[in-house]
């Protein structure tokens, strides 16, 4: 009897495992149901499907798009702060990588943490500006649990809801909300002065659906001061979480959204470049995670109206919870993504 | 993990012409065709010559976009990086902050 031959793969974490052609196959299946499941979205297609196994079931050790299809690449976190200082990073991610638009920050990557350094940050940017020649934006985190005690000044929600106090807890958000629009306005018209081309709200909504507010907030009121800023507003997971629960934008309640409808709510508020994120499941292969996240996503690549900028590293869009992501499974994520869903860029 | 998203997807930014691309995007909030099909038009390319660092060094030296700075940028006459994005904003019609912030700066000192 013949044995299926074994091809090496990654599982979520990143470990290298093998399994046969019938192994991914199925697990690309599952991905995709379950993510159909959970957001009530279409499964993928068998053509979509059987594009993911030839890109998965194979031991190549690298794989790329053809001639032609490339995307442009926005780099979140750009560098690693251990070759010298940011703005060399910066030149190394132009000049050695060819990323498109690199992205300056600092290490507490929060829109809080920035405004208290906020005029050394302006200067690195104007450093920045003089020295590079693609366009520079600048990067941080909502981050609105940073305003709840003790960290901030606010009650803490997450304390305030199990104890029941719901109507406190809610109110806490909406106070924080407030601040950290604030907070991201403060810090944007500082970098915009020192020569941002952009602004990159990263990990939005990673405290809920007021974490989500804020950036809308914050990104409408920037387009109309600067209507040709980039604005780019990433999102922290696939689903919007309701810890406030009944907080809207233009009437649409945002707890529960899925990337469809933040995608449409990034629109609305004058985003120049939308940035859903799906993370991993470690304990599931990337084949398993790359169906699943390609689902969730697709509904609203197919009618975005501004560029989709997946977030696929380190723990999303299909690339291993791992410090050091492999680039098989890197170069593999990125092909999918840009052959199932057309995406404009990472 | 960002070494391999440049080689398996990446336009190579201003080795190329993803810095331009990228602009489009990001100022005009054009959906990839659309941006690759407006650069190209400007600079009189095709769309797949924006992701090929040789086609895209001559159209960049011809336009005076900057290159990344090897030998062909060491150049003395080559535009550095302020000058190269105030001919990219030129060609392309878009705003660059920087640049219109070093206009209005030095207005003071430009000869009518």
């Amino acid at each position: 009897m013949l044995l299926e031959p074994k091809i090496p793969t990654r599982m979520g974490d990143g470990s290298l495992v093998e399994m046969t052609r019938s192994e991914i196959k199925a697990d690309l299946e599952e991905g995709t149901q379950i993510a159909a499941k959970k957001a009530k979205v279409p499964e993928l297609t068998q053509d979509e499907l059987d594009h993911l196994l030839d890109i998965y079931a194979s031991p190549a050790r690298f794989t790329a798009v053809d001639i032609g299809d490339e995307v442009v690449l926005s780099n979140d976190g750009t560098g690693t702060k251990h070759i010298g200082n940011r703005v060399q990073d910066l030149q190394s991610y132009e000049t050695l990588l060819g990323i498109d638009m690199p992205e300056l920050w600092q290490a507490d990557y929060s829109y809080k943490a920035v405004k208290t350094n906020v005029a050394h940050e302006g200067q690195s940017m104007k450093i920045a500006q003089a020295l590079l020649t693609n366009p520079v934006q600048y990067g941080a985190m909502p981050d609105l649990g940073r305003y709840s005690m003790p960290d901030g000044p606010i009650p803490n929600w997450s304390e305030l809801l199990p104890m029941g106090k719901i109507d406190e807890a809610r109110d806490a958000q909406v106070d924080a909300c407030k601040m950290l629009v604030e907070d991201i306005n403060f810090v944007a018209d500082a970098m915009i002065e020192a020569g941002a081309d952009g602004i990159d709200m990263d990990t939005t909504g990673a405290a809920g659906d007021a974490d989500f507010l804020a950036a809308l907030t914050a990104c409408r009121m920037l387009r109309e001061r600067y209507p040709w800023l980039g604005i780019e507003i990433g999102m922290a997971a696939e689903f919007v979480l309701g810890m406030h629960g009944q907080l809207e934008f233009d009437g649409q309640r945002l707890a529960g959204l899925w990337p469809k409808d933040q995608l449409r709510m990034a629109e609305a508020a004058g985003a120049s470049i939308y940035g859903p994120a799906v993370n991993i499941n470690t304990g599931k292969s990337t084949a398993w995670n790359i169906a699943r996240a390609i689902t969730f996503i697709k509904p609203a690549a197919e009618v975005a109206t501004i560029p989709v900028h997946v977030n696929v590293g380190m723990g999303v869009g299909g690339v291993p919870t791992c410090l050091f992501p492999p680039a098989d499974a890197t170069s593999r994520a990125s092909k999918a993504f840009v052959e199932i869903l057309k995406i404009d860029g990472y | 993990m960002e070494g391999a998203h440049t080689q398996a997807s990446g336009m190579g930014g201003m080795r190329a012409a993803g810095d331009l691309v990228a602009r489009m995007q990001m100022s005009k909030r054009m959906r990839l065709k659309e941006a690759k099909e407006y650069v190209a038009g400007k600079l009189g390319c095709s769309t797949r010559d924006l992701s090929d660092p040789v086609a895209m060094e001559l159209v960049r030296k011809e336009n005076g976009l900057g290159l990344v700075a090897m030998t062909s940028s060491t150049q003395a006459g080559e535009p550095g990086m302020m000058e190269a994005k105030f001919n990219i904003s030129e060609k392309l019609d878009v705003h660059i902050n920087c640049v219109e912030q070093f206009k209005e700066r030095t207005s003071n000192y430009v000869r009518a």
